[in-house]
């Protein structure tokens, strides 16, 4: 039996959905990351799947966009997590809710 | 849908939900290694197994390990005392993620009867990859390698001490 293209895309739905609940409620700069790296990866399996049901697959056109996309992902978190190491030596905390400086 | 599909992808959600609400911050690092696993898995059953692997190595391999390398660095394993780990404007953040699944969940019931339920299995090999990433995405290719030489070089100096500035 093979899944339709729709469970593909409800899950990766559902896992974007728990990626931004997690960016949006949680205090921790580094839980804020994990959720962004969770929606990252949620579009990553929206991509592959298109792929995969699309007409033209040996094209790898979606292939292509989530390989560069998980290069740029790895990327965002290397630099991501060292700002939130920085910061950390700055201002003693990881809340995002007290890093505030900066508001106006 | 066929029964890999479902405990895999029951996997993948649990560890999702397990990153996001789980107070100890190690532990949610190692919730979502299970969650990167498990879309690994996903991968695979897509026949893209080439990004399966590079989605093992480059999440499981070097993101996992840095979250828990900044966990340490920051001590954001001690959980903090009496206080919740959620933000002070919780129910907004989660009222909006709700709001998104839902858009995101109708439209795809929506469309579901139109979307394609089967297709025929690419046959992709890797050496496809290698020369399409060669020919045709040569250009693309080239920028990504200078964007993580320039996010290598960038993190390194972000997360440099500031000691020597200050002389």
């Amino acid at each position: 039996m093979a899944t339709p293209l729709a469970g593909y895309l409800l899950v990766a739905a559902l896992l974007f959905a728990i990626g931004l609940a997690g960016a949006l409620t949680r205090r921790n700069a580094i839980l804020v990351l994990i959720g962004i790296e969770l929606m990252l990866n949620a579009a990553n399996l929206n991509l592959i799947a298109f792929w995969r049901f699309g007409p033209h697959p040996e094209a790898l056109t979606g292939f292509m966009f989530a390989i560069f996309s998980i290069a740029v992902a790895a990327a965002e978190a290397a630099v991501g997590l060292g700002l939130v190491v920085q910061i950390h030596r700055h201002a003693r905390t990881t809340n995002v809710d007290e890093i505030n400086r900066m508001k106006g | 849908m066929s029964i890999a599909f479902v405990l895999v992808s029951a996997l993948t959600i649990a560890g999702g939900l397990a990153a996001v609400l789980l107070k100890n911050l190690v532990h949610c690092a190692l919730a979502v290694s299970v969650a990167f696993a498990g879309l690994a898995f996903l991968f695979l059953q897509l026949d893209a197994q080439f990004a399966g692997f590079a989605q093992i190595l480059v999440y499981i391999g070097a993101v996992a390990i840095l979250v828990v390398f900044a966990i340490l660095l920051t001590r954001g394993a001690e959980s903090p005392k009496g206080e919740s780990v959620f933000s002070r404007a919780w129910q907004a953040g989660l009222a909006i993620a709700a709001a998104v699944f839902a858009v995101l969940g109708w439209a795809i019931l929506q469309g579901a009867a139109e979307l394609p339920a089967n297709a025929a299995t690419p046959q992709v090999t890797v050496n496809d990859i290698g020369h399409a990433l060669m020919s045709r995405y040569v250009l693309p290719l080239e920028i990504v390698a200078l964007l993580l030489t320039a996010a290598l070089i960038g993190a390194v100096i972000v997360a440099m001490h500031e000691k020597e500035r200050a002389k």
